[in-house]
């Protein structure tokens, strides 16, 4: 209690000034505080008032200012893991994940010879890392990027309009062949690594069985 | 058949509930009828009543309310928990500790191994009929 009382009377107004020898700068410089020059206030250019308002209010967007960046790689996922994805075509695969691209999704691969999932895109949020790694260091995935795989998405996705659907189905346009054959060359890197063992986990779908309680199952 | 697992100064027993449930500890004092002081060479000694502890087989030599260094040693001499790991209790724990942390792949690995046995199993058991 009189410690506190000490400390705040030694934090007075009248003490601190002295303490921190402000005293000593009015002296230095003639009694009073010295002032930095006042900035010279530009004079606001002038603005004619528009020659025609609209009759509604015009709808403005609202500034935005979010920034969306690449999603942070999850510390549990290095170059090697290997991954449940969870959703989608392959829900229940498990695939090799290569590297994190710059829009932040993972770039994963079966290897397609293993379990028919080729080199593809996955989202980070639907996929569940295991504790297994493998050996990726002969694969050179840095020459897939975001470009690489958008031509072969934008094909599912395009929706048949009136004419096409009366027209039947087209020719299944094939994979260019340098996809085939980029993922031939993946494949070969990655199986060489791989024991038998491993081969068989890769083709083998995970899924939750009936005494499998998800919250206590470690992967 | 008489009992063998009996209350007193340094029997061992496991915390079967509460926050530090599967716990061994030793009985170090006896407060009441309900409750006993329990101690382990790196907890602080406490009371705790008798329905969160199950007996084991085990127990050492040592005086009421011993202190740490008597405590250790005396757990050392009798070498109560290393008994307990190597009985058939405790190795029933450990099986089913091993078996929870099992990792995504080895998961997989086990079940390979069960179908193979499983195989062999009704092989031999069609060729027997």
């Amino acid at each position: 209690m009189a410690r506190a009382v000490a400390r705040l009377r030694r934090a007075c107004r009248s003490k601190t000034y002295h303490r921190r020898g402000l005293w000593a700068i009015k002296k230095k410089n003639g009694g009073k505080f010295p002032q930095h020059e006042k900035k010279a206030k530009n004079e606001p250019a002038v603005q004619k008032p528009p020659k025609f308002y609209p009759a509604d209010d015009t709808p403005h967007p609202k500034t935005r200012r979010k920034v969306v960046a690449a999603a942070k790689l999850r510390a549990s996922i290095t170059p090697g893991t290997i991954l449940i994805i969870l959703a989608g075509r392959f829900k229940g695969k498990r695939v090799v994940f290569l590297r994190q691209l710059p829009s932040g999704l993972l770039l994963v691969t079966g290897p397609f010879a293993v379990n028919g999932v080729p080199l593809r895109r996955v989202n980070q949020a639907y996929v569940i890392a295991t504790s297994t790694k493998t050996d990726i260091s002969k694969v050179d995935a840095s020459k897939f990027d975001d470009a690489y795989f958008v031509p072969a998405e934008k094909k599912r996705q395009k929706k048949k309009g009136e004419e096409e659907f009366f027209e039947g189905d087209k020719e299944k346009k094939s994979l260019p062949s340098e996809y085939i054959e980029n993922q031939k060359t993946v494949d070969s890197a990655l199986t060489a690594g791989l024991s038998e063992d491993l081969k068989g986990y890769l083709s083998t779908r995970f899924s939750l069985k009936s005494n499998d309680r998800p919250h206590l199952l470690k992967f | 058949m008489p009992f063998t697992r009996f209350v007193e100064i340094g029997r061992v027993a496991m915390v079967s509930y509460g926050p530090e449930h599967g716990k061994l500890v030793v009985i170090s004092d006896v407060v009441d009828q309900n409750r006993a002081v329990i101690d382990r060479p790196d907890e602080i000694r406490r009371v705790m009543p008798f329905k969160r502890l199950i007996l084991t087989d085990f127990k050492c030599e040592m005086t009421r309310l011993a202190k740490k260094k008597e405590l250790s040693a005396a757990l050392e001499e009798s070498g109560a928990f290393e008994k307990f790991a190597k009985s058939a209790w405790g190795q029933k724990l450990a099986k089913r500790k091993a078996k929870a942390n099992l990792s995504d792949f080895e998961r997989y690995q086990a079940m390979k191994k069960k179908q193979t046995r499983s195989k062999e199993i009704s092989k031999v058991a069609e060729s027997m009929q």
